[in-house]
Protein backbone atom coordinates (compact mmCIF):
# COMPACT_ATOMS: atom_id res chain seq x y z
CA UNK A 1 0.00 0.00 0.00
CA UNK A 2 1.52 3.33 -1.10
CA UNK A 3 0.68 6.70 0.40
CA UNK A 4 1.26 10.22 -0.78
CA UNK A 5 0.84 13.44 1.16
CA UNK A 6 -0.35 16.51 -0.70
CA UNK A 7 -0.64 19.46 1.67
CA UNK A 8 -3.43 18.48 4.10
CA UNK A 9 -4.59 15.52 2.05
CA UNK A 10 -3.36 11.95 2.31
CA UNK A 11 -3.78 9.86 -0.84
CA UNK A 12 -3.82 6.15 -0.04
CA UNK A 13 -3.30 3.68 -2.89
CA UNK A 14 -5.00 0.51 -1.67
CA UNK A 15 -3.91 -2.69 -3.38
CA UNK A 16 -4.61 -6.41 -3.28
CA UNK A 17 -7.59 -7.59 -1.25
CA UNK A 18 -9.34 -5.80 1.61
CA UNK A 19 -10.92 -8.50 3.76
CA UNK A 20 -10.99 -9.37 7.46
CA UNK A 21 -7.47 -10.80 7.17
CA UNK A 22 -5.85 -7.65 5.75
CA UNK A 23 -8.15 -5.18 7.57
CA UNK A 24 -6.17 -5.02 10.81
CA UNK A 25 -2.84 -3.98 9.25
CA UNK A 26 -4.50 -1.47 6.89
CA UNK A 27 -6.46 0.00 9.82
CA UNK A 28 -3.29 0.37 11.88
CA UNK A 29 -1.38 2.06 9.04
CA UNK A 30 -4.18 4.51 8.25
CA UNK A 31 -4.78 5.37 11.90
CA UNK A 32 -1.09 6.19 12.29
CA UNK A 33 -1.34 8.64 9.40
CA UNK A 34 -4.60 10.23 10.57
CA UNK A 35 -2.93 11.02 13.91
CA UNK A 36 -0.56 13.28 11.94
CA UNK A 37 -1.93 16.71 12.87
CA UNK A 38 -1.39 18.07 9.35
CA UNK A 39 -3.61 15.49 7.66
CA UNK A 40 -7.20 16.63 7.35
CA UNK A 41 -8.52 14.92 4.21
CA UNK A 42 -8.13 11.40 2.85
CA UNK A 43 -8.45 10.04 -0.69
CA UNK A 44 -8.69 6.26 -1.06
CA UNK A 45 -7.51 5.28 -4.54
CA UNK A 46 -8.79 1.77 -5.31
CA UNK A 47 -7.30 1.29 -8.77
CA UNK A 48 -5.22 -1.67 -7.60
CA UNK A 49 -7.74 -3.02 -5.07
CA UNK A 50 -8.95 -6.29 -6.60
CA UNK A 51 -11.42 -7.38 -3.92
CA UNK A 52 -13.31 -6.01 -0.92
CA UNK A 53 -15.94 -7.53 1.36
CA UNK A 54 -17.91 -6.12 4.28
CA UNK A 55 -14.78 -6.09 6.46
CA UNK A 56 -13.58 -3.32 4.13
CA UNK A 57 -16.75 -1.36 4.83
CA UNK A 58 -15.88 -1.40 8.53
CA UNK A 59 -12.35 -0.16 7.82
CA UNK A 60 -13.52 2.69 5.56
CA UNK A 61 -16.35 3.79 7.86
CA UNK A 62 -14.05 3.81 10.89
CA UNK A 63 -11.53 6.06 9.09
CA UNK A 64 -14.36 8.24 7.71
CA UNK A 65 -15.54 8.97 11.26
CA UNK A 66 -12.03 10.01 12.32
CA UNK A 67 -11.57 12.28 9.30
CA UNK A 68 -15.00 13.79 9.84
CA UNK A 69 -14.17 14.46 13.50
CA UNK A 70 -11.15 16.44 12.28
CA UNK A 71 -13.45 18.48 10.06
CA UNK A 72 -11.99 16.95 6.90
CA UNK A 73 -13.31 15.15 3.83
CA UNK A 74 -12.93 11.59 2.68
CA UNK A 75 -13.14 10.61 -0.98
CA UNK A 76 -12.81 7.33 -2.86
CA UNK A 77 -11.89 6.82 -6.50
CA UNK A 78 -11.20 4.14 -9.12
CA UNK A 79 -13.32 1.32 -7.68
CA UNK A 80 -13.73 -1.84 -9.75
CA UNK A 81 -17.23 -3.27 -10.22
CA UNK A 82 -17.05 -5.76 -7.35
CA UNK A 83 -15.73 -3.19 -4.89
CA UNK A 84 -18.31 -0.63 -6.00
CA UNK A 85 -21.19 -3.09 -5.51
CA UNK A 86 -20.15 -3.74 -1.90
CA UNK A 87 -19.59 -0.01 -1.38
CA UNK A 88 -23.06 0.89 -2.67
CA UNK A 89 -24.81 -1.96 -0.86
CA UNK A 90 -23.57 -0.59 2.44
CA UNK A 91 -24.89 2.88 1.58
CA UNK A 92 -21.41 4.40 1.89
CA UNK A 93 -21.90 6.14 -1.44
CA UNK A 94 -24.42 8.38 0.34
CA UNK A 95 -21.91 9.70 2.86
CA UNK A 96 -18.53 9.36 1.17
CA UNK A 97 -17.74 11.28 -1.99
CA UNK A 98 -16.67 9.35 -5.07
CA UNK A 99 -14.34 11.06 -7.50
CA UNK B 1 -31.81 -32.12 -10.89
CA UNK B 2 -28.74 -34.26 -11.37
CA UNK B 3 -25.49 -33.50 -9.53
CA UNK B 4 -22.68 -33.07 -12.04
CA UNK B 5 -19.83 -32.31 -9.67
CA UNK B 6 -19.19 -32.05 -5.98
CA UNK B 7 -16.33 -31.07 -3.66
CA UNK B 8 -15.65 -30.60 0.01
CA UNK B 9 -12.84 -28.76 1.77
CA UNK B 10 -12.15 -27.99 5.38
CA UNK B 11 -9.58 -25.68 6.89
CA UNK B 12 -8.54 -24.13 10.17
CA UNK B 13 -10.42 -20.99 11.23
CA UNK B 14 -7.57 -18.55 10.68
CA UNK B 15 -7.99 -15.31 8.66
CA UNK B 16 -5.33 -16.39 6.14
CA UNK B 17 -7.80 -19.04 4.91
CA UNK B 18 -10.41 -16.47 3.85
CA UNK B 19 -8.67 -15.84 0.53
CA UNK B 20 -7.95 -19.57 0.15
CA UNK B 21 -11.70 -20.28 0.46
CA UNK B 22 -12.58 -17.63 -2.15
CA UNK B 23 -10.05 -18.94 -4.63
CA UNK B 24 -10.98 -22.60 -4.05
CA UNK B 25 -14.72 -22.05 -4.58
CA UNK B 26 -14.27 -19.80 -7.61
CA UNK B 27 -11.88 -22.34 -9.17
CA UNK B 28 -14.58 -24.98 -8.69
CA UNK B 29 -17.38 -22.77 -10.07
CA UNK B 30 -15.40 -21.69 -13.12
CA UNK B 31 -16.18 -24.96 -14.91
CA UNK B 32 -19.69 -23.61 -15.57
CA UNK B 33 -18.11 -20.71 -17.46
CA UNK B 34 -19.66 -17.91 -15.37
CA UNK B 35 -19.19 -14.24 -16.18
CA UNK B 36 -16.55 -12.39 -14.17
CA UNK B 37 -19.33 -10.52 -12.35
CA UNK B 38 -21.00 -13.77 -11.27
CA UNK B 39 -17.68 -15.18 -10.13
CA UNK B 40 -17.06 -12.01 -8.12
CA UNK B 41 -20.51 -12.38 -6.50
CA UNK B 42 -19.71 -15.94 -5.44
CA UNK B 43 -16.28 -14.99 -4.07
CA UNK B 44 -17.79 -12.15 -2.06
CA UNK B 45 -20.54 -14.32 -0.55
CA UNK B 46 -18.05 -17.07 0.34
CA UNK B 47 -15.77 -14.49 1.95
CA UNK B 48 -18.62 -13.25 4.16
CA UNK B 49 -19.73 -16.72 5.24
CA UNK B 50 -16.18 -17.88 6.01
CA UNK B 51 -15.34 -14.64 7.85
CA UNK B 52 -18.48 -15.07 9.98
CA UNK B 53 -17.39 -18.60 10.89
CA UNK B 54 -13.91 -17.38 11.86
CA UNK B 55 -14.91 -14.14 13.61
CA UNK B 56 -18.16 -15.19 15.28
CA UNK B 57 -18.35 -19.00 15.19
CA UNK B 58 -14.89 -19.46 16.63
CA UNK B 59 -14.63 -16.09 18.38
CA UNK B 60 -12.65 -17.36 21.35
CA UNK B 61 -11.22 -20.59 20.00
CA UNK B 62 -10.10 -22.25 16.79
CA UNK B 63 -11.82 -24.96 14.85
CA UNK B 64 -12.48 -26.24 11.38
CA UNK B 65 -14.56 -24.46 8.74
CA UNK B 66 -16.09 -26.71 6.09
CA UNK B 67 -17.28 -25.83 2.60
CA UNK B 68 -19.32 -28.23 0.51
CA UNK B 69 -20.01 -27.25 -3.10
CA UNK B 70 -22.37 -28.96 -5.51
CA UNK B 71 -22.98 -28.25 -9.18
CA UNK B 72 -26.23 -29.38 -10.76
CA UNK B 73 -26.98 -29.95 -14.43
CA UNK B 74 -29.29 -26.91 -14.52
CA UNK B 75 -26.30 -24.66 -13.74
CA UNK B 76 -27.12 -24.32 -10.06
CA UNK B 77 -24.24 -23.90 -7.61
CA UNK B 78 -25.04 -24.85 -4.04
CA UNK B 79 -22.60 -23.93 -1.28
CA UNK B 80 -22.74 -24.97 2.36
CA UNK B 81 -20.36 -23.18 4.73
CA UNK B 82 -20.42 -24.66 8.21
CA UNK B 83 -18.63 -24.48 11.52
CA UNK B 84 -18.91 -26.21 14.88
CA UNK B 85 -18.43 -23.00 16.83
CA UNK B 86 -20.57 -21.12 19.33
CA UNK B 87 -23.63 -20.75 17.08
CA UNK B 88 -26.05 -17.82 16.84
CA UNK B 89 -28.67 -17.17 19.53
CA UNK B 90 -31.05 -15.26 17.29
CA UNK B 91 -30.56 -15.87 13.56
CA UNK B 92 -33.29 -13.44 12.51
CA UNK B 93 -31.65 -10.62 14.45
CA UNK B 94 -28.17 -11.54 13.16
CA UNK B 95 -29.44 -11.28 9.58
CA UNK B 96 -30.70 -7.72 9.98
CA UNK B 97 -28.58 -5.22 8.01
CA UNK B 98 -26.01 -3.44 10.19
CA UNK B 99 -26.60 -5.78 13.15
CA UNK B 100 -23.30 -6.74 14.76
CA UNK B 101 -22.37 -8.31 18.05
CA UNK B 102 -18.88 -6.75 17.79
CA UNK B 103 -19.29 -3.01 17.04
CA UNK B 104 -16.06 -2.24 18.93
CA UNK B 105 -14.16 -4.26 16.32
CA UNK B 106 -15.61 -2.17 13.47
CA UNK B 107 -17.64 -5.07 12.12
CA UNK B 108 -20.10 -3.54 9.66
CA UNK B 109 -22.94 -5.98 10.26
CA UNK B 110 -23.41 -6.35 6.52
CA UNK B 111 -22.20 -9.94 6.08
CA UNK B 112 -25.58 -11.64 5.66
CA UNK B 113 -26.92 -8.71 3.58
CA UNK B 114 -24.00 -9.13 1.17
CA UNK B 115 -24.65 -12.88 0.94
CA UNK B 116 -28.37 -12.30 0.30
CA UNK B 117 -27.67 -9.68 -2.36
CA UNK B 118 -24.97 -11.58 -4.21
CA UNK B 119 -26.57 -15.06 -4.13
CA UNK B 120 -30.05 -16.16 -5.22
CA UNK B 121 -30.90 -17.88 -1.96
CA UNK B 122 -29.42 -17.93 1.55
CA UNK B 123 -30.52 -20.11 4.44
CA UNK B 124 -28.98 -20.05 7.91
CA UNK B 125 -29.35 -22.79 10.48
CA UNK B 126 -27.68 -22.40 13.83
CA UNK B 127 -27.73 -23.92 17.26
CA UNK B 128 -26.02 -22.21 20.21
CA UNK B 129 -23.03 -24.24 21.33
CA UNK B 130 -23.14 -26.50 18.29
CA UNK B 131 -22.39 -24.35 15.26
CA UNK B 132 -23.79 -22.65 12.18
CA UNK B 133 -24.59 -23.87 8.69
CA UNK B 134 -25.08 -21.36 5.86
CA UNK B 135 -26.53 -22.72 2.62
CA UNK B 136 -26.34 -20.52 -0.47
CA UNK B 137 -27.48 -21.12 -4.04
CA UNK B 138 -26.82 -19.29 -7.25
CA UNK B 139 -27.81 -20.10 -10.80
CA UNK B 140 -24.82 -19.73 -13.05
CA UNK B 141 -25.57 -18.58 -16.55
CA UNK B 142 -22.64 -19.24 -18.84
CA UNK B 143 -20.77 -16.09 -19.86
Amino acid sequence: MQMEKQNQTLIVYLDGELDHCSAQSIRRLLDGCIKDGEIKNMVLDMQELTFMDSSGIGVILGRYKQIKDKGGRMMVRNMNRQVERVFRLSGMNQIIETM
Amino acid sequence: MKITNQMEISFLSIPENESFARVAVSAFAVQLNPTLDVLADIKTAVSEAVTNAIVHGYCDCMGMVKIEAILKDNGMLRLVVSDEGCGIENVEEAMQPFFTSQPEKERSGMGFSVMQTFMDQVEVMSEPGKGTRVTMEKKILAG
